[in-house]
């Protein structure tokens, strides 16, 4: 069992109390998901020919500021940086692969979470709370939010196999479920080149979508492909740079339930999670139809 | 009338007073307010109460009812009234997967859609959705009626046994063993008789008749030299 939620914003007016907002859709999730928690929040985006990735580290005192110099004595180009707790947020006007190169060679225990323009994932072990206030969750800002509570099935509780997980450029996963047939897809798409850190059935569905989305597929057509790759229970949330979408496996076998305003489009796995959002009495409320995209994004 | 507000005390508390008007029954109506999608609301009342719950519940709301009138002034996540013994359910939203799962007596009426596997495994209680039902409804039904205003998902009547299903709209496909059958004068009977007791303004005559082809749970006697 896990719990997903999201929150996208139709109304830009709400931008500044998208952390506050989604904070306790995140909580309200908790008894889904004890073990560990994550969101991929977007907004502040940086400008065209700049990249922003979040890095974290498994040392809490990692020295932030002698890697930042270094890499800018390295890339030679500008660049700004902030750290949230176990994690940095590094902005940087250059070529996304050329800061990965200088990145593993300066630093190979820093993991990248997210690369993009807007995208920040941050994640970690412990209760849903814990993850919230480490990171400052209530006070960030933004145009949409995706998150998930993890009460850990097919590999080990760690901040690795924490969602969500990265699909490509300003995109991330986040599941509810289990896969069946993730070892094979795995050592399939090593094949193709993507690489995987854990054992994790659900990097193993993020590993697919990076894979279609390289080969060209839209969003829409690498998700058809997944509902026949994929053999096993799924609810996804799928963040994108102008929005989320959501999808179930053919017969529906975990919950997911959407709510929709003049101001927001909400999903989570159960209700109980949009009860604190604004205006929820008077929301459209559904249940997503198996096998059936549902996406939202600003034009 | 008691009115419990479920933003102050817990679900817990909601259920044991309404467990313990078994030996009093001093106090027959009840009102929920604040539910938020809780869980397990109004869950093994055995008494003749009357339970109006005002907003959205979550899972198995009224779960085991015996007796109590429940009504949802909102929709209603997995498993509604899941083996309900007697008495009645109103959802005046739309309910989740698994409405009505089990259950042996008594009588739902989804106002709105019911999600998938409505009616699994029912075992005689009669359950009308005013909306469309999901996938897998009846599976395995073994007696009750189902009633759909709507359209039906894929495989209804899985692995039928005796419960009759009315189906108004189009069904996507039926299940191993399930099959459409005549509309008898009995049959327009019980099903006005079910449309009028959940209050749906409906012609019986615009619906088709589905119900076990009994081919697949009846011992053949053909087979009797395989044991």
């Amino acid at each position: 069992m896990c719990g997903i939620v999201g929150l996208y914003l139709k109304n830009p007016a709400l931008e500044s109390q998208l952390g506050a907002l989604f904070e306790p859709m995140l909580l309200a999730m908790t008894d889904r998901g004890p073990d560990s928690a994550g969101f991929a929040i977007y907004g502040d985006e940086v400008k065209d020919g700049w990249v922003k990735l979040t890095l974290q580290s498994n040392d809490a005192s990692h020295d932030w500021k002698t890697l930042m110099g270094a890499l800018e004595g390295r890339l030679g180009c500008s660049l700004d940086w902030f750290t949230n707790a176990s994690a940095a947020v590094l902005k940087v006007a250059a070529e996304e692969s050329a800061v990965r190169t200088v990145l593993r060679e300066l630093a190979p225990g820093v993991r990248i979470m997210s690369a993009g323009q807007s995208i920040e994932i941050l994640k970690g072990m412990g209760l849903p709370r814990e993850i919230a206030e480490r990171f400052g969750l209530a006070k960030m800002k933004g145009s949409h939010i995706i998150g998930h509570t993890r009460m850990a099935t097919e590999s080990a509780v760690t901040m690795e196999g924490s969602h969500p997980f990265t699909t490509g450029d300003d995109l991330c996963l986040v599941h509810n479920g289990s896969l069946s047939n993730h070892f094979r897809l795995r050592q399939e798409l090593r094949r193709h080149g993507i690489e995987f850190e854990t054992e994790n059935d659900t990097e193993v569905a993020a590993g697919y979508l990076t894979w279609r989305l390289q080969q060209g597929d839209s969003l829409q057509h690498a998700l058809d492909h997944a509902l026949e790759e994929l053999d096993g229970f799924f609810t996804f949330a799928i963040g994108t740079r102008n929005g989320f979408a959501v999808i179930r496996d053919p017969i529906a076998c975990k919950p997911a339930i959407l709510a929709e305003t003049d101001d927001y489009v909400a999903m989570a796995s159960e209700y109980q999670a949009l009860a604190s959002l604004p205006g929820i009495d008077k929301a459209r409320v559904w249940e997503p139809e198996p096998a059936t995209l549902y996406i939202w994004e600003r034009a | 009338m008691k009115t419990i507000d479920l933003s102050l005390c817990a679900v817990r508390n909601l259920n044991q007073a309404l467990h313990e008007q078994v030996s009093q029954l001093d106090d027959r109506e009840w009102v929920v307010t604040h539910p938020d999608g809780k869980h397990n609301l109004a869950v093994g009342v055995n008494a003749a109460l009357s339970i109006d719950i005002q907003g959205h519940a979550g899972y198995y709301c009224a779960g085991m009812n015996q007796k109590a009138t429940v009504t949802v002034h909102g929709n209603v996540g997995v498993g509604v009234a899941e083996n309900m013994m007697s008495g009645a359910v109103r959802v005046k939203g739309s309910a989740s997967q698994a409405a009505g799962a089990t259950a042996h007596g008594g009588l739902l009426v989804i106002e709105g859609d019911a999600g998938a596997r409505c009616g699994i495994s029912m075992k005689g209680i009669d359950i009308v959705v005013g909306g469309s039902i999901g996938h897998m409804s009846c599976f395995m039904g073994q007696a009750g009626r189902l009633v759909v205003c709507g359209d039906a998902g894929d495989a209804l009547g899985d692995s039928l046994y005796e419960t009759r299903i009315y189906v108004k709209g189009s069904v996507k496909s039926l299940g191993s063993d399930c099959v459409e059958k005549p509309m008898r004068a009995e049959h327009l009977e019980e099903l006005q008789e079910l449309l009028n007791r959940a209050g749906f303004d409906e012609d019986p005559k615009a619906f088709k008749r589905y119900g076990s082809a009994r081919q697949l749970y009846n011992f053949k006697v053909d087979n009797a030299s395989a044991y």
